[in-house]
């Protein structure tokens, strides 16, 4: 469990995270989504003790993270998966971070073999890696106390799509056996394929949170057929609002009553899906645009 | 325990995401951090699992066995004797050796491995001892290494002398941990590895230049000249007043450098 309490960090006049509150519980793939430079790494450097927060708080299993016991064992902790030392081999890596966290060399070659990186590979010099080289190495670094909670930073970030699904069984998995999970992105879908849950955030505030369908599924239905004229009137008879756009129309209801009204009625959809015109991709535009600026650290 | 109740009072209507009725499990218990001993043994092996690294030790025996053979073939015979061996394959360690802390104390953060080891450790008081202590470790074990080269030197073809005073040997061993110590405390104030190193080796010397060119400097300078002050340690000749100037060259040159660089390490934010 990851709890966030007001978290808030200043730099001079710029607040990079503005006040934060949510809980990331047990048993989810939580994606903390928004564009370069909301504050998605700020806040998770903050919850792993690496910058000290300005005001507010943020415990992992209910400590703070300083003062968790071998935080490797609870905690498994990936934040920028390009910060390793180039000469180290793969292997090397996770070897050092074996002795500092206490397990065995045995539990080393499990995460290599969890991540996916052949014995060739783990013994290659991390500065021959490519970036979906290191982030496996980074998530076997997390995954190797056998930890409770997982805060990863962009982790499909150099992924292939391959990869991506293969993240996603992997998370999926922990998240099964009890795992909490909070992994970044600045991808709408990447996220969408990952995670149960979103937390999104934009100019260092929460802008929306909730489970990916109910999201998803906020502002309506959209719906397109071979007749929008005749389905429209249908709808508006069947008291479901409805509102016109370029490409179809967007009702205020569930797909499956408007599936019900088309099929009674015999029109032939050509479209249907969750979300309208103010949904989240909408949303997440919306914020990447206002908040896209140039010379914007992530 | 009142902050405890404050927080469980403020959970309450914190917002929450994922599934409800999953067990949370309990934080281990134990004492926060990582046990010492861990922490140090993973320090030593990262000053010599990277290339650079291994090369640094690799090239110090390399001049350190080259100067000792060149020494024995063209050098004068009867200079030949152990300790003077022995100071000849030590010259390059006192170069050398800080170059080693210095790539302890700032490889955290060039490299940004700070990421992990202060995720890992988020004592990092913890960690920058556990630097200190190994860089001194490896120093003495490089210096080791050194004086059991110089004594095979010496039986090969040296004079056969063993003329090594224990003054002048713990003299010797006191100059390279201070060196050692120096470049962990250098590059721990820097936290960048060449600005660290080219401090080292250039700010005493411009300073024993400046108090030995301006007059007025010249009392002060033999107080706070760590190169002048080493020069009686490592003969094993130091006086009463050899080892106030040590003392205060020492707190100039190392201490006052580590303390404002662990002060930094404590409070940087790592990205």
């Amino acid at each position: 469990m990851i709890t966030v309490e007001n978290l808030t960090k200043r730099y001079g006049g710029f607040t990079a995270v503005d006040d934060i509150s949510f809980e990331v519980r047990p048993g989810s793939v939580v994606g903390f989504l928004g564009p370069n430079g909301a504050g998605k790494s700020t806040a998770m450097r903050m919850m792993t003790g690496l910058t000290p927060p300005t005001s507010g708080r943020a415990t992992i299993l209910g400590r703070t993270y300083r003062e968790l016991h071998n935080p490797g064992r609870q905690v498994g902790v990936m934040l920028d998966a390009s910060a390793q030392h180039p000469g180290r081999t793969g292997r090397e890596v996770l070897l050092v971070a074996a002795i500092s966290v206490g397990v065995s060399r045995t539990r080393v070659e499990e995460v290599l073999a969890l991540v996916g990186l052949t014995d060739a590979e783990a013994g290659r010099r991390v500065r021959n890696y490519s970036l979906g080289m290191r982030q496996r190495l980074g998530i076997a670094a997390a995954l190797l106390g056998e930890p409770q909670v997982l805060v990863l930073d962009e982790p499909a970030n150099g992924l292939d799509p391959q990869g991506i699904h293969w993240m996603r069984g992997l998370l999926r998995r922990f998240a099964d056996g009890g795992g909490t999970v909070l992994l970044s992105s600045h991808l709408l879908h990447e996220v969408q394929i990952v995670a149960d849950d979103l937390v999104m955030i934009g100019r260092g505030r929460i802008v929306a949170m909730g489970s990916k369908e109910e999201l998803l599924s906020r502002g309506g239905t959209t719906v397109h057929s071979t007749d929008d004229t005749r389905l429209a009137g249908l709808l508006e008879a069947a008291d479901v609002p409805v509102t016109r756009t370029g490409s179809g129309l967007v009702v205020d209801a569930e797909p499956g009553v408007v599936g019900r009204i088309a099929a009674e009625e015999r029109v032939v959809l050509l479209e249907l899906r969750s979300g309208g015109s103010e949904g989240l991709e909408e949303m997440f535009l919306g914020l990447t645009a206002a908040t896209s600026r140039v010379g914007d650290a992530a | 325990m009142s902050s405890t109740e404050t927080s469980t009072a403020r959970t309450t209507d914190t917002p929450a995401v994922g599934r409800d009725g999953v067990r949370t499990p309990e934080a281990l218990p134990g004492r926060p951090g990582v046990p010492f001993g861990r922490t140090l043994h993973a320090e030593l092996r990262k000053m010599v699992d990277t290339r650079a690294g291994r090369w640094m030790v690799i090239v110090m025996a390399a001049v350190a066995a080259l100067i000792l053979v060149a020494f024995l073939i063209w050098g004068p015979a009867e200079d030949a004797s152990f300790s003077g061996l022995l100071e000849l394959s030590t010259l390059p360690l006192a170069m050398l050796l800080p170059v080693l802390g210095i790539m302890a104390a700032t490889a955290e953060w060039s490299q940004r491995t700070g990421l992990v080891t202060f995720t890992l450790e988020p004592h990092r008081g913890r960690v920058v001892l556990a630097k200190v202590l190994a860089a001194l470790a490896l120093a003495l074990v490089v210096l080791v290494v050194a004086v059991a080269a110089s004594a095979l030197a010496n039986v090969a073809g040296g004079t056969g002398e063993w003329d090594l005073s224990a003054a002048a040997a713990g003299g010797l061993v006191l100059a390279l941990l201070i060196y050692v110590l120096q470049g962990v405390a250098f590059g721990l104030l820097f936290l960048n590895t060449p600005v660290a190193i080219v401090s080292v080796l250039v700010l005493p010397t411009v300073w024993s230049i400046a108090t030995t060119a301006i007059s007025s400097l010249q009392d002060i300078g033999r107080w706070l000249n760590l190169d002048l002050v080493t020069q009686p340690l490592f003969a094993g000749e130091m006086g009463g007043r050899d080892w106030a100037q040590l003392g205060t060259a020492l707190a100039v040159w190392v201490l006052l450098p580590l303390a404002v660089g662990t002060h930094r390490v404590l409070h940087r934010e790592v990205k």
